[in-house]
Order: structure tokens, then C-alpha cells, then sequence
């Protein structure tokens, strides 16, 4: 992307005031995407974002400016920015010397989006469109996105490090609205992973639409959500995000540095049921969080946040892990060489544990189950978090009933950790965009069928 | 700005016989510092721009984008688009808009004095606002996040079809997050300030803002659920007209995705609510001379004293409804074509205060801010429920702060629930202005 001595040369220069770090992203990203709505391709689209971003850390100050010019003149430019906005004091030369270190990818892309022809991104919607309608009449409206991006990144800094990674991501995107008596109600479904277009060899569009379709018929038969506190049984791969906002975010260091945690000082103490263990894993094949670097060149790792319920460690990032006096744990993103990077989660995992998921819902007598959530949003600082239920059932005696409308269930994070009495012996993952201060970036999250003691449930049903 | 202008003209006349071409070109510097523990924590300051292409040809339609100005990026990006519309599927109503006549209104959005505000006098804004907070109240254990934000930003819009527009505009904001604390409770709050001008910033908003709103909601609990009054205070009013946004849109209404479809002239709320969306408005944040397809901006009353008058239209929605466009055009930036929403959304103002409401209303909640707008709430179904952490109050006096509690209703009960509009009307960042609202017999979830 950018010729090796220019990028030795332009953090040489960004270090000229006098700054104790100097930092190179470069990022070319091409995507495409397609556009199905009320019945219709409305729209291919191409994109392009080309440019770098650089940053001089002095002290405490981070200085940071960006680009898109990738010539030597724009990057000196964007560095001496940089430099004067980390306000240094001059400090001589610094010669920088970089040595490039090659990346082994975690899995091979086999279909670059790229190479398949644009007709064949255009086939998938209709398809699934098809898929959708044949549900059943009941179904009005169908809106389907296709979307990938090529994503190939730069990172250089003034310890000596050059190294690149090219990251690959394709995913479908589904919305159902259906119409019946009691109004009109949605169903939707988005598979991701972080591979090309051989995506498609394992996901059938009309299997997804089918299930989009399928949900928006189920929620018009939805009956009014509880209002109150109920016991909350979560289906494999439904739940990930409670954990993603119920300690997730509390992990992350920055945050905890900044004493807006609720987690902050308590690593070794027990912070959950000891049924719980939490590990985030930027390793693991294939998954939309996954990559072979981080934003930061840091290679991606798995690391254990929660052991038996004991709290093991933060995610960090190059900052705050240099502060620390550590190494990063490779969690230090940024959505593109616009943005400063930051602690984020890539693929955020409980893992199983040993119970029968069946089992675990005969021995709810009053409860709800959820089966599809629709992201959340936690307050770090006081621990409390929401997540959206988009799929969701009463149980009764044991038994799972009737559908119930959309709802956020509301908790406190450490408390909730605390209330998990089951966890499942299954297993499954769900793709979503975590967003922070601004910047979105590809996640997942994963977990075994478990059940909450007790959440309050925000519906209208008294 | 001209060679903006001249670029998209250069472009356009790259068009094809019997091809309609849009050229939207946008540029803005930003600033940023952040702030911690009385020291900068980053200062960020960046040059983004770029070129988003729309080409309609034998009625389809293709898009294409690219982050850059370079002259053969934007000519590539134009046989990209171009492209891509041999996929799209055949639409007679496909088109860009024609000047309609109308006159943009005059509005002074856009200070040429931001550029010269001193690096260092920004610097120093954001360290007082952190030196400030902390101070207000002995409570007070932290600052969460303290900031400040500008950018100029510039476009230029041209096409085929004889538009031609330019805007140029500026912004400025200072936003800080407290964290309160007392024996085990602790709280956060916020509180911000935006301007055209930095000069025009109200740091003492700001700072009384994430004060009060940190304290008053200290030893909060868990409520019990029952039904009750809520008052909501103007920053969440302003995020619920956001929700009704979008089933206002005659996008959705068209696709069947709006909670008004086939209502117009129907009354949809009590006969005392009118919600005009007016992007002529200069106090509003999304004020601006154009819409996103290059049309004079004019005021558009959509529900009049109850009864749903009509939808937010661009030139593709008003083609499907036979009626030309009212200008609402939205589009995110360059990377996207333009959809029809709102810009500058409000209510009619009543004339009562928040403590005179509170007073009238006797008992109920006041709600300071919600959580999960986006994971709880279905603009399509109407369906919502919310977290939420406010003030209970009893004989119109603030009573016992609450945490860990939704708020749920439908938006459709909500407009005939609705029992006073606030005369404490605020333009806020984003679409839309709130001021107070009451609305009886909501659901409070809590133990």
C-alpha cells in the first residue's frame, strides 16, 4: 500500500517534536453492496475508502490526524499534524528502522467478493425475496442487503513494527414485515462471517429469508411482554449480547482506567455464578470479530476474562496496556483510518457448560425465553445495561407458550453475572456492530442455552 | 467552495446520452480534544471529504462512493455507478429532481471565524469544562468523558437536470459526562452545548447539566411496576419524534413500513398536538438551505391539531404518489443515496414550564434519559419499551431517583395519551426538538 522507507521516513518525522510513540494506519477498503426493497433491486453500490491515519503519543497526550493522500507529501503532512497536536517540545532526530513481520491469516478466503459478478450478489436478493413471500401472505414486506468488503490494513510504528493484514467479510441481511390483526410486526435475520463469497456455500439465502419470514409471522400471534421480574432462560447464540453489555464493555481497560467500570479492581474476586466462563477470542476461524491483527498490529489472541466466575483480566490495547507497563492483549480497534483506536471486543464467548438445554426450561416454572435479542446498551459506569428482545416466548409449568411482543429486559451487570444458575451444554454464535464513542466495528458474541435467576422484564402485561 | 461546484460540473458533464447523473461532493475539517485528569488526553484534527455518484439510466439505478476529490477517483467513481445501474431493477418512477422554483431561505449557518479560533483556546475550553464539573458539586468523584468538537464542512450538489446547490456550514460543541458518587451509589449524567460559534457555547449548561443530573439521581433504586404519569424530559421528547420520524417518511409508507399508512386526514393524536418539520427553522441543528437532492428546504406541517396532514417526500415518493416533492431528501453524507425523512422536527409548544407541569400533574415520573431506543423500540410495529432513570415525584415535588426500570407503550397510545406539551422548546443536536411532555397511564416495569 505504501512503499516501506516512505512510511520509516514519515514516522522519522512525526517523532521530530519529540514524541515517545509514533504510529502509521493505512487502510484500503473497497466494499459492495446490493439493495433489495418492495420487490425491487433499488441499487448497487461501490465503495472506496483510501487513507491513513497517524498518530504521536507524548506523555499523556495522543495527537492524531488523517488523510487521504497516501504520497509521501500527504503523510508528512498529516505526521507533522499529528506531531504539533501532541504538542512536543522538540526533541532531535529519531531514526526509525522497522522490521515487517508476516501474519499467519486464521483461515484462508476462498471467493474474493470482488471476483464474483455483480449479477450474482443481485441473484441472492431476489432469491431471497422468493423465499420470503412464499411464506405466507400474511408476509407485506421484504427488504434483503447484501454486503462485503475487502479491507487490507497497514500498521507501522516507531518500535520498529511493519505488518499488514487483508480482511475479508460478506454477509446478508433480511427484514420481513407482516400484517395482520393486531397491526404489523417484523422478523429479521443477518448471518456474517469474516470470509468472501463462499459465504453462500453454507447459508442459502431462502433459508434465511424463510426464517426472517417465519419470525414476523410468529410475532403477529405475540401476545403483550410481562411487566416485572421473571426468571430469563436464553437460547444458544440469542444471549451473547447480555454479555457483551452486562460485562463486555465493563472489561474493556480504557474504561476501567478511567474508574467508569464497575469492574474496576476486582480481577481475582469472584464476579459471576461460578457457572461462568467468558473468554474473547479475535482467533477463531471464520467468525465476524476475527482477524489476523488487530488495528494496533497486534496479533489477535484468545483471552480469558472470566474463569469459574472469577475475574481474570481486562482486553487491552496498545495504550493502555504500554501505561500498565503489559502487552496488548490485541483488542485495539478503530472502524477506519478516521478514528483514534480503542479496547473493543472481537468475539465475546461463554462456553458451555453441562447441563440439557431442554432440561434447563422444564425447570423454569414461570419465565420467559429468548430466542433472538436485538442488540443493548450498558452504562459502564453503574453496571446497568438493556438488551431487545425480537423473539421471545413465555414458559409455563415448564413448557414454552406463546410468543410475546418486543421488549428490553433491564439488569445490573455484576448482579446479573451472579443470578446465572444454568448454563447448557450447547452452543452457538450471532453477528452484530458494536458500537463505541462513535465507532462501530464488526463483532460477535456466543453462548450456551443458560438462565438468568431473575431480570426485570420491561413489557405492558401487568 | 466554487471549485467544488466546478469539479461536480466537470463530472455531470460526463454524462451519457439519456443518462441522468447526480454529483454530490463534501468536505469538512474537524477538530476534537478529549480531556482526562486535567490533562489532554488526544487531540484529533482531520480533513475528510468525498464523492457519492447517482446514475439513472433506461430507469434503473446504480450508486457508487469513494473518500476522495482526486479528480480520476471521481471520475472512476461516476463509470462505477454507471455500472452498477445495469443491476438495478427497472422503476418508471426513477428520477432526479428538477428545480422547482422555490427560493432557499436565508440562513447564516456558517461562521468563517471558526477557522481561526486558536488550537489552544479549544485546548483550554475542554480543560475548564473538566475542572468545572468536577467542581460544581462535592459528589462529584470523576469525570467520565470531557470534550470538545467543531467542524466546518462544505458540499457542493449538481446534476443533469439543472441542480445546482451549495452549502457550507459550521459547528462547534463542548459535552462532558459526570459521575457522581455516595456510599456505594454512584450515577452519571451529561450535560452539552453546541453552537456555530465557540463563542456562543454555554459552559454553564453544560456543567449544571451533568452536575444536577448526577446527583439528583443518587441513592436511585429499582421502582416497583406499576402504571403512571411520566413527564419526559425534552432531550428524550426529542428522541421519541425521532422514532415517529420514520413512519412519517413516505418511504416507509410507501414500502408499507409506516404505523400512518392510509390515516392521512385521520386524527392520530389528541386535537392539541401539531408537528411541523421545518428545516427553514435557523435554530434547529438540521437547519439547512437544500434538501439532499438539491431542493429549496420549506416548512412541512404533518400532523395539525391531531389530524395527519401528509409525509415527508423526496422526487422518487412523490413520482409514486403523483404530488411533486416537499424537499425531504435526507442522505448520510456521501456514502449513501438520498432517502425522504425529517431534519427539524418539533411539536408546537405549549406554555407551561417543567415545574409547573410537575405541579399539575401531582404524582408521577419524570424520565432524565432512556436507554435501548434502538434495541426496544419498533418504529414500524409502534411497539416500545425503554430503560429508563429519572425522578419520581409526589405533590409536584422531585421525590426518590430511579434506576433499573423500563417504560413501555405503543407510539400509537402514546399520541392519544399525551396530556400536555411543555413550553420549554429546545433545538437539540439531531432531527428534531423536544420540550416537556406529559403522557398518562404508561407501563414502569421495575421489582
Amino acid at each position: 500500500m505504501i512503499d516501506e522507507a516512505v512510511v520509516a521516513r514519515v514516522l522519522t518525522a512525526a517523532l521530530r517534536t519529540g514524541g515517545d510513540f509514533a504510529e502509521v494506519f493505512a487502510e484500503d477498503r473497497r466494499s459492495s453492496s446490493a439493495r433489495l426493497d418492495d420487490g425491487k433491486i433499488e441499487e448497487l453500490t461501490s465503495g472506496r475508502d483510501r487513507g491513513a491515519g497517524i498518530r504521536v503519543v507524548r506523555g499523556e497526550t495522543t495527537g492524531f490526524a488523517h488523510t487521504s493522500d497516501l504520497t509521501e507529501e500527504g503523510l508528512r503532512a498529516a505526521a507533522e499534524a499529528a506531531s504539533a497536536a501532541s504538542r512536543g517540545g522538540g526533541g532531535g532526530v529519531r531514526e526509525v528502522a522497522l522490521t515487517r513481520r508476516d501474519n499467519l491469516a486464521p483461515h484462508e478466503v476462498s471467493v474474493m467478493p470482488e471476483d464474483v459478478p455483480k449479477s450474482r450478489k443481485a441473484e441472492l436478493l431476489l432469491k431471497a425475496d422468493d423465499a420470503a413471500r412464499a411464506a405466507g401472505g400474511a408476509i407485506r414486506q421484504v427488504g434483503a442487503t447484501y454486503g462485503d468488503s475487502h479491507r487490507k490494513i497497514l500498521v507501522a510504528n516507531s518500535d520498529g513494527l511493519l505488518t499488514s493484514d487483508d480482511q475479508v467479510r460478506t454477509r446478508l441481511m433480511v427484514s420481513c414485515v407482516a400484517s395482520g390483526d393486531t397491526g404489523m410486526q417484523t422478523g429479521y435475520e443477518a448471518p456474517g462471517r469474516t470470509v468472501g463469497f463462499e459465504l453462500f456455500d453454507e447459508v442459502d439465502p431462502a433459508d434465511i429469508a424463510a426464517e426472517a419470514a417465519r419470525r414476523a409471522l410468529v410475532m403477529l400471534k405475540a401476545r403483550p411482554a410481562p411487566s416485572g421480574t421473571l426468571p430469563v432462560v436464553l437460547k444458544r447464540g440469542a444471549g451473547g449480547v447480555l454479555f457483551h453489555e452486562a460485562c463486555g464493555h465493563g472489561l474493556e481497560a480504557d474504561l476501567v482506567g478511567r474508574d467508569a467500570s464497575v469492574f474496576r479492581d476486582k480481577v481475582g474476586t469472584r464476579v459471576a455464578s461460578r457457572l461462568v466462563n467468558l473468554v474473547d477470542d479475535g482467533t477463531y476461524a471464520r467468525e465476524w470479530g476475527t482477524y489476523a491483527i488487530d488495528d494496533e498490529g497486534h496479533v489477535a489472541q484468545r483471552n480469558s476474562l472470566i474463569e469459574d466466575g472469577e475475574l481474570t483480566d481486562y482486553m487491552w490495547d496498545h495504550l493502555r496496556a504500554r501505561k500498565a507497563g503489559r502487552q496488548s492483549s490485541g483488542n485495539g480497534r478503530r472502524q477506519s483510518y478516521h478514528h483514534l483506536p480503542m479496547v473493543r471486543m472481537t468475539n465475546t464467548y461463554v462456553l458451555a457448560g453441562e447441563e440439557d438445554p431442554d432440561e434447563i426450561i422444564r425447570q423454569t416454572p414461570h419465565g420467559i425465553y429468548c430466542v433472538q435479542l436485538g442488540g443493548g446498551q450498558v452504562n459502564t459506569a453503574t453496571g446497568d445495561f438493556v438488551f431487545g428482545i425480537t423473539e421471545a416466548y413465555m414458559i409455563e409449568n415448564g413448557e414454552i407458550t406463546h410468543p410475546i411482543r418486543s421488549a428490553n429486559l433491564i439488569g445490573n451487570g455484576p448482579e446479573v453475572l451472579q443470578a446465572i444458575d444454568a448454563v447448557g451444554n450447547d452452543f452457538d454464535t450471532w453477528t452484530g456492530t458494536c458500537g463505541k464513542d462513535g465507532q462501530g466495528v464488526p463483532v460477535s458474541s456466543g453462548q450456551p442455552t443458560l438462565r438468568v435467576a431473575a431480570m426485570t422484564v420491561g413489557g405492558t402485561a401487568a | 467552495m466554487s471549485d467544488l461546484l466546478a469539479l461536480a460540473d466537470r463530472i455531470v458533464g460526463q454524462a451519457r446520452a439519456g443518462e441522468q447523473v447526480e454529483v454530490f461532493l463534501g468536505r469538512s475539517h474537524h477538530t476534537e480534544v478529549k480531556v482526562f485528569d486535567g490533562a489532554v488526553e488526544s487531540l484529533s484534527s482531520a480533513d475528510t471529504q468525498g464523492v457519492g455518484v447517482r446514475v439513472i439510466v433506461d430507469g434503473r439505478q446504480g450508486f457508487a462512493y469513494a473518500a476522495s476529490l482526486d479528480e480520476a477517483i471521481v471520475a472512476e467513481t461516476l463509470d462505477e455507478a454507471r455500472d452498477n445501474a445495469g443491476f438495478g431493477t427497472v422503476d418508471e418512477h426513477l428520477g432526479l429532481a428538477a428545480p422547482d422554483g422555490v427560493a432557499p431561505a436565508d440562513l447564516d449557518l456558517f461562521r468563517p471565524e471558526l477557522a481561526d479560533f486558536p488550537t489552544a483556546r479549544k485546548v483550554e475550553m475542554a480543560l475548564e469544562l473538566e475542572r468545572a464539573v468536577r467542581a460544581a458539586d462535592p459528589r462529584i468523584r470523576g469525570v467520565e468523558s470531557a470534550e470538545y468538537g467543531d467542524s466546518m464542512s462544505e458540499s457542493a450538489l449538481a446534476s443533469t437536470e439543472g441542480i445546482r446547490a451549495t452549502t457550507r456550514r459550521s459547528g462547534c460543541s463542548i459535552v462532558a459526562s459526570a459521575m457522581a458518587g455516595e456510599g456505594t451509589s454512584t450515577m452519571t449524567g451529561s450535560g452539552y452545548s453546541v453552537a456555530r460559534t465557540p463563542e456562543d457555547l454555554d459552559l454553564a449548561k453544560a456543567v449544571k447539566d451533568a452536575s444536577e443530573k448526577s446527583t439528583r439521581l443518587l441513592g436511585a433504586r429499582k421502582p416497583a411496576s406499576r402504571r403512571l404519569t411520566v413527564l419526559l424530559d425534552p432531550s428524550v421528547s426529542a428522541s421519541f419524534l425521532g422514532l415517529l420520524s420514520s413512519g412519517l417518511s413516505a418511504s416507509s409508507v410507501i414500502k408499507g413500513r409506516s404505523l400512518f399508512a392510509d390515516r392521512q386526514g385521520e386524527a392520530v393524536a389528541v386535537p392539541f398536538l401539531t408537528l411541523v418539520d421545518d428545516p427553514t427553522e435557523p435554530l434547529a441543528w438540521g437547519a439547512g438551505r437544500y434538501d439532499a437532492e438539491g431542493l429549496a428546504s420549506r416548512r412541512n406541517v404533518l400532523i395539525a391539531d391531531g389530524v395527519l396532514q401528509g409525509f415527508l417526500h423526496n422526487t422518487y415518493t412523490g413520482r409514486r404518489c403523483n404530488q411533486p416533492s416537499n424537499a425531504s431528501a435526507v442522505r448520510g453524507g456521501y456514502r449513501s443515496t438520498p432517502g425522504a425523512g425529517s431534519r427539524a422536527l418539533s411539536l408546537a409548544p405549549g406554555d407551561r414550564s417543567q415545574e409547573q407541569l410537575m405541579a399539575d400533574v401531582g404524582t408521577g415520573l419524570l424520565v432524565q434519559s432512556v436507554t435501548g431506543l434502538h434495541s426496544g423500540a419498533n418504529p414500524i410495529s409502534g411497539d416500545f419499551s425503554v430503560g429508563v432513570e429519572g425522578l419520581l415525584f409526589r405533590d409536584g415535588a422531585p421525590a426518590e431517583p430511579v434506576r433499573e426500570a423500563t417504560i413501555a407503550s405503543t407510539l400509537q397510545r402514546m399520541l392519544l395519551d399525551l396530556v400536555a406539551v411543555g413550553g420549554d422548546r429546545e433545538w437539540l443536536p439531531g432531527g428534531a426538538a423536544g420540550l416537556t411532555l406529559v403522557i398518562a397511564d404508561v407501563q414502569l416495569s421495575g421489582s
